[in-house]
């Protein structure tokens, strides 16, 4: 008698749920195969969420990039694990070994970290941040610390899943023990879905394709203390700029500086990129074009602002931008050709309103130094790899490890013509943990994985007992 | 004179050079007269020859090296300047006073010019073992220390808190020459490599584990560019907040400042020196000898660490005057320094004391700011 046999899908692991990671995810999961996205933080949506507009087109980010965050909630093919961390990635189990998924290559260990919520009671009302002692006192990542939320949260409105989450590092009860007499989030709660004893849970899943999208950091724009930054407060890098100009943000989108418009406002590209003194030898790619875009935006809501961009080069290289650059140009932009060298405040001389930060430089096409008033002054801080880049390399030890290549960033197999692929079979990159690069490349890079992977998958479908 | 430039070009590898800007935009002499470094370089790279005379700005250069410390690509600009400097120091076209502060170090040992066999007499009367008996810390107090009347006292003030630790230690007398530092950055390369085989040969015939100095450009010159075979070199502000920590040195007193009636509270500013701070970047130690003075109150100047304001008296500017007397980085300064308030600035460098002190009573801020040495202050409070 013949027995009777099924075959069942490999799966696929996609790490990391920023626009790389959703992108990959939904791919595969759109030709049919299951898909585990694995994301550290309580929502999907990484940096781009963090965005205000997208050059050269202005598109809004969070509108064109929500709609692929719901769908990813909700595709039947993808089990979205958010709040969790991969552990390791090692060779398939024994045959007794019951795995999630549809077996493969490997078997991956993820941390779901407790959320002290049960996401499935919590509806999202918000009514517990509302409640919260800390409310207003605990920094907001996600708003790069210009607003304060609560030590329950969501880290903004349109998270996937809209679950709310306990910050451990915040709460009054987790990090002191107590707080009050009862717990006002759990007494606001309606759905009853605060749970203190929560614990962290180890779930073995089996996939026959891994996806890195693990994206990337920006440095720390105190490695190049002449800028002053942490010492002034309208020194800001361009990611801090973006949650001030986000009509989402905390000002709902009004760019103040201390309280006020400014009317003097000054851009410094390549800080930190394309220096070597600061390890970060390579051209970060993105800031040219959205430093021309901040300023777009900085005309567009403070018409009489003068408006200066220090640079170096300019890199307007993919479709649009060039014209994009010119654009911006015309709305009186000011390019001025230096690298500013330092920043100080100068105080106010008779007869003048303020102390005002100088902005020292040489315009090199003058030939002569400078000085720019700034009531503001955005740095355009280099991209770096992510601090756990290691870590995340040594969740496949077992299997070889993960190459870096000499700039820190993950080595694809090659240059050129392997571009998505690593040294491990059936492992991919995808986005900014490869290298620096802007929405379109990252999306092409995601596409071009999530391809690769179900090459993959195809080959290694299991026959199971029907 | 026609410097062919290509060799010079490979030497200091300027082809690393984008010509960004960094480097003049930060100089604080670029600012006050023609100097223009990151020009100069771009001539280098693209001219066949440079006509190296006609630059006299080139000895407007403080050697501040914020240029070096700024540059994204590794370049050291402040280094052409060194070198353009000693192809005119070659061929003798160099400002008098330059001439004879070279001469002095070679004849007598110090750019002064001033007898060798006085170079000990700032002691005046205290007891110092010379180190060639054998010593555990080897004192190297350099030529401005030893001869200038005004920073004579701070290397007095050393030697007591010294005492006051009861450490092990000497000086070279008379036979100590001239660190070299600023001989090196007036370009009189030939005479520097004298200095260090003489100097270098002297200390290590002591045999003492460490070697503190007075100034920050001696310092310099010992840690970066002699090899003293493992000698642990300090400023001096390491080693007394060294102390400090250790409970080896105690004070007893708030500062009695004189001129004043009581002791009391004072406020201090610090003005960090180029070749302490950004160029060795050595912020800490001093801030932390300042609040450890009893009734001292440390308040800092917009422009601290990293971002201090050169005082122009470094890369031979003590003996040339420079191509713009009238606007100096030290008149500035000092009024920095008052508008926080504080009544006394606080140095760590023989230069940034003469050339702030002068710059006080130029401004005619006397009545509000007095200048002294950090060692000064520590004596006033043993």
């Amino acid at each position: 008698m013949v027995e009777e046999v099924v075959t069942r899908k490999s799966a696929a692991l996609v790490i990391g749920g920023g626009i790389a990671g959703i992108q990959a995810a939904l791919d595969i999961a759109d030709a049919g195969y299951p898909v585990y996205l694995v994301e550290r933080e309580p929502s999907i949506g990484g940096r781009m969420a963090q965005l205000d507009k997208t050059f050269p087109t202005l598109d809004c980010s969070s509108c064109i990039l929500t709609p692929k965050m719901v769908d990813v909630g909700r595709h039947p093919n993808i089990e979205l694990m958010t709040y969790s961390e991969v552990v390791s990635v090692t060779p398939p189990g024994p045959p007794s070994y019951p795995p999630h998924g549809g077996g493969g290559a490997f078997r991956v260990r993820v941390r779901k970290k407790p959320r002290y919520v049960d996401v499935n009671k919590c509806t999202g009302c918000g009514l517990c941040a509302a409640a919260c002692r800390m409310k207003g006192r605990v920094v907001s990542r996600f708003d790069e610390g210009i607003a304060k939320r609560s030590a329950i949260y969501v880290p903004f409105p349109q998270a996937v899943p809209l679950k709310y989450t306990v910050d451990p590092t915040a709460c009054l009860y987790l990090t002191r023990g107590k707080c009050g007499k009862t717990f006002l989030c759990q007494d606001a709660c309606p759905a009853g879905a605060i749970d203190f004893e929560q614990q962290e849970e180890f779930v073995d899943l089996e996939v026959g394709a891994v996806i890195v999208a693990t994206g990337y950091d920006l440095i720390d724009p105190r490695t190049k203390p002449e800028f002053g930054y942490g010492v002034y407060p309208e020194v800001m890098t361009g990611i801090e700029f973006e949650r001030l100009s986000s009509a989402s943000g905390p000002t709902m989108g009004e760019i103040t500086v201390n309280g006020k418009r400014p009317k003097d406002v000054v851009f410094i590209k390549c800080v930190g990129s394309r220096d070597p003194h600061t390890g970060v030898p390579y051209c970060s790619r993105v800031c040219c074009m959205y430093t021309a875009k901040h300023a777009h935006l900085v005309r567009d809501k403070i018409p009489d602002a003068r408006i200066t961009v220090f640079y170096m080069d300019v890199r307007a290289f993919g479709k649009g931008y060039e014209e994009f650059y010119d654009r911006v140009r015309h709305e009186r932009v000011i390019y001025r050709r230096g690298e500013p060298a330092e920043i100080y405040r100068k105080k106010a001389r008779d007869g003048q309103q303020g102390d005002k930060l100088v902005v020292l430089a040489e315009d090199t096409l003058l030939g002569k130094p400078i000085e720019v008033e700034a009531d503001l002054v955005v740095l355009a801080t280099a991209i770096v790899p992510r601090t756990d880049v290691l870590e995340v390399a040594a969740m496949f030890s077992s299997l070889g490890g993960l190459e870096c290549s000499p700039d820190g960033f993950f080595q694809e197999a090659h240059p050129k013509l392997r571009p998505v692929d690593t040294l491990l079979d059936g492992v991919f990159l995808a986005g900014c943990c490869q290298g620096p690069k802007d929405i379109p490349d990252t999306v092409a890079q995601a596409k071009a994985a999530a391809s690769s992977a179900l090459r993959v998958l195809t080959q290694c479908q299991e026959a199971v007992p029907a | 004179m026609a410097l062919k430039t290509e060799p010079m070009v490979e030497q200091l590898e300027l082809l690393g050079c984008i010509q960004c800007g960094k480097c003049t935009g930060g100089c604080p002499v670029a600012r006050k007269t023609v100097l223009n470094i990151r020009s100069l370089i771009y001539q280098m790279l693209v001219e066949p020859e440079l006509d190296v005379a006609a630059h006299p700005e080139l000895w407007d250069c403080t050697c501040c090296f914020t240029c070096v410390e700024r540059c994204p690509k590794d370049v050291r600009p402040a280094e052409l300047i060194i070198g353009l400097r000693g192809q005119l120091v070659e061929s003798g076209r160099i400002p008098e006073t330059i001439g004879a502060a070279l001469m002095g170090t070679f004849r007598q040992g110090n750019p002064t010019g001033m007898a060798r066999e006085d170079r000990a007499a700032w002691v005046d009367g205290t007891e110092v073992k010379a180190a060639q008996e054998g010593c555990e810390l080897l004192y190297f107090v350099c030529c401005t220390a030893s001869y200038d009347p005004r920073v004579q006292p701070v290397a007095r003030a050393l030697v007591r808190a010294f005492q006051a630790a009861d450490l092990d230690f000497g000086t070279l007398g008379t036979e100590e020459s001239c660190c070299g530092n600023e001989v090196r950055r007036m370009g009189e390369i030939g005479l520097f490599e004298m200095l260090v085989e003489e100097n270098s040969e002297l200390i290590r015939s002591v045999g003492a584990s460490r070697l503190v100095t007075t100034s920050p450009h001696c310092f310099n010159t010992f840690k970066n560019e002699y090899s003293l075979d493992g000698m642990e070199i300090l400023h001096y502000t390491q080693l007394i907040a060294e102390l400090i920590e250790q409970g080896r040195l105690k004070f007893s007193h708030p500062p009695n400042l004189p001129g004043r009636e009581a002791e009391g509270k004072v406020t201090v500013t610090y003005h960090d020196p180029c070749f302490l701070g950004k160029q060795n970047h050595i912020f800490d130690e001093p801030r932390a000898i300042l609040k450890a003075i009893p009734g001292v109150k440390l308040v800092e100047m917009d422009r601290n660490r990293e971002r201090s304001l050169c005082c122009e008296g470094g890369g031979g500017r003590m003996w040339a005057e420079g191509t713009n007397l009238e606007e100096r980085l030290a008149f500035q300064r000092v009024h920095e320094a008052a508008e926080t308030g504080a009544e006394v600035l606080a140095v760590a460098c023989p230069f940034c004391l003469l050339t702030l002190e002068d710059a006080v009573k130029v401004q005619g801020l006397e009545s509000r700011l007095q200048v002294m040495d950090i060692m000064e202050l520590v004596d006033l409070a043993l």
